[in-house]
């Protein structure tokens, strides 16, 4: 045994060398072993998903004392909804026949159901951590300049944080579901100008034909229809998984790129 | 005099070969390196990317008002008018979105929508009036509210005698607003 436990120990390291030697590894691992100050910023540097990062930050950066981390647990808990919300589409179907039944199966026909549970829980946390979030910035004086304008980049974040609950929220199709969404399209209804019982409706029209009304208006735009109904949560599901969450990862990158631009997480004023 | 050096001369946007018509177009649109023909395609190129942009973001805003719609229908027939007794509140449209009331004075529907915030109310025959489950909304079998939230009366539908069959046609998608003096309007109700 002893014999053969040393033949490999002699063969590993040429091994090792062999293989560090290849095209194969040296087209991926391009700067070797990060040994150096130098080293250490290309392999950063070169790397899509490191570099996301800055190379170096200040010691404040990590204290919780300062940021609660409050922005980061924001952004790991949308990764962490992306990826169960992404794993829950492959069981829900988005129709009035299935869309309530679909629900149900996932949390006792699927193994692992436990994930819309999860889904649902990290959606409240999401917002309650964005709420933080905010808050956390707003005390610490962090939209002051030159961070104004990325402090209007997080409120359209937080509204668009809202509305991604909003358009989850019908897709169990269940009572509190469909009741919530006509209340709340109802608010859509009331808007001047654009909603066909808010204000102003009527004074948008052609040789006496409305352009405003029920079967035009935002209210409509939003659900597709005059009820809640099919193309209400066809329309909010694809909301929900595809065109929100593209809007708000661009928003992100902004959000993030400005402030490693305005100085760095936790910089000076 | 103590000009030793000569001040250089500022770059003349006339120096360009289109001084006469561009001339006003010096400080901001015009560069050294324009021409008067490359100004000319630069903004027909500009002029056409703006509109084609325009023109697909109308169209995709347009895209989200579907032409068609699958929803239940708003005209609908309801029986003769000797189907309804007197005095009593008809419950079997409630799912096509009307109750049928007769008076003594006449017929009217009302529209099974809670004007607080949406809902639909119930009808309960042992308390004579509409309670909506959501807020609590309560309605006179008029349609009057008089408890909740609820800040108007319920809404009527036009209900008319078809000419073929002497069927009783309610609309729904026709509504009449007591607040707004909607329930005189002769096509609210129907008088027997």
């Amino acid at each position: 045994m002893n014999g053969f436990g040393e033949k490999l120990g002699r063969m590993w390291k040429p091994f090792v060398a062999y293989v560090v030697s290849t095209q194969v590894w040296k087209s991926i691992f391009r700067v070797g072993i990060p040994n150096t100050n130098r080293k250490r910023v290309l392999a950063v540097l070169g790397n899509v998903v490191l570099h996301l990062h800055p190379v170096k930050i200040r010691k404040s950066g990590v204290k919780l004392r300062y940021t609660w981390c409050a922005g980061g647990v924001t952004f790991f808990l949308f990764l962490v909804l992306t990826f169960t919300g992404l794993l829950l589409m492959f069981y829900y179907r988005p129709t009035v026949e299935y869309a309530f039944a679909d629900i149900l199966d996932l949390r006792e026909q699927v193994p692992f159901g436990i994930m819309r549970e999860i889904h649902r829980w990290g959606a409240h946390a999401m917002v309650i951590a964005v709420w933080i979030h905010m808050f956390r910035v707003f005390m610490t004086g962090s939209y002051k300049p030159p961070r104004e304008f990325n402090w209007n980049i997080g409120v359209i974040l937080l509204v668009l944080t809202l509305l991604l609950s909003f358009t989850g929220y019908l897709l169990p199709w269940d009572q509190l579901a469909m009741w919530a969404i006509t209340v709340g399209s109802n608010m859509a209804r009331a808007t001047p100008l654009i909603g066909n019982e808010g204000p102003f409706a009527r004074s948008l029209q052609i040789g006496g034909v409305a352009l405003v009304h029920s079967g035009d208006d935002a209210k409509f735009a939003l659900l597709g229809g005059r009820f809640v109904d099919a193309n209400a949560l066809l329309r909010f599901y694809v909301l929900h998984c595809v065109g929100i969450p593209l809007v708000a990862a661009f928003l992100m990158a902004v959000h993030f790129w400005r402030v490693r631009k305005d100085g760095g997480i936790s910089g000076p004023m | 005099m103590s000009d030793t050096a000569k001040t250089p001369e500022p770059a003349k946007p006339s120096d360009a070969p289109s001084a006469g018509a561009t001339a006003g177009l010096e400080g901001g649109l015009l560069s050294e390196s324009m021409t008067r023909r490359s100004w000319h395609w630069m903004a027909a190129a500009w002029t056409s990317f703006t509109a084609a942009t325009l023109a697909g973001t109308l169209a995709t805003v347009r895209f989200m008002f579907p032409n068609v719609l699958f929803e239940k229908p708003m005209q609908f027939k309801v029986g003769k008018p000797e189907d309804f007794p007197v005095g009593e509140v008809d419950e079997r449209f409630k799912e096509k979105g009307v109750w049928v009331v007769r008076e003594a004075t006449g017929m009217y529907a009302l529209i099974t929508t809670c004007t607080h915030l949406g809902c639909t109310p119930n009808w309960l025959p042992a308390q004579n009036k509409f309670k909506c489950p959501c807020h609590g909304s309560g309605y006179y079998r008029s349609g009057v509210n008089f408890e909740g939230p609820t800040p108007r009366p319920l809404e009527r539908a036009a209900i008319s005698l078809s000419p073929d069959d002497g069927q009783i046609v309610v609309d729904k998608s026709k509504s009449f607003l007591f607040e707004t003096g909607g329930w005189d309007d002769p096509a609210s109700f129907l008088k027997l």
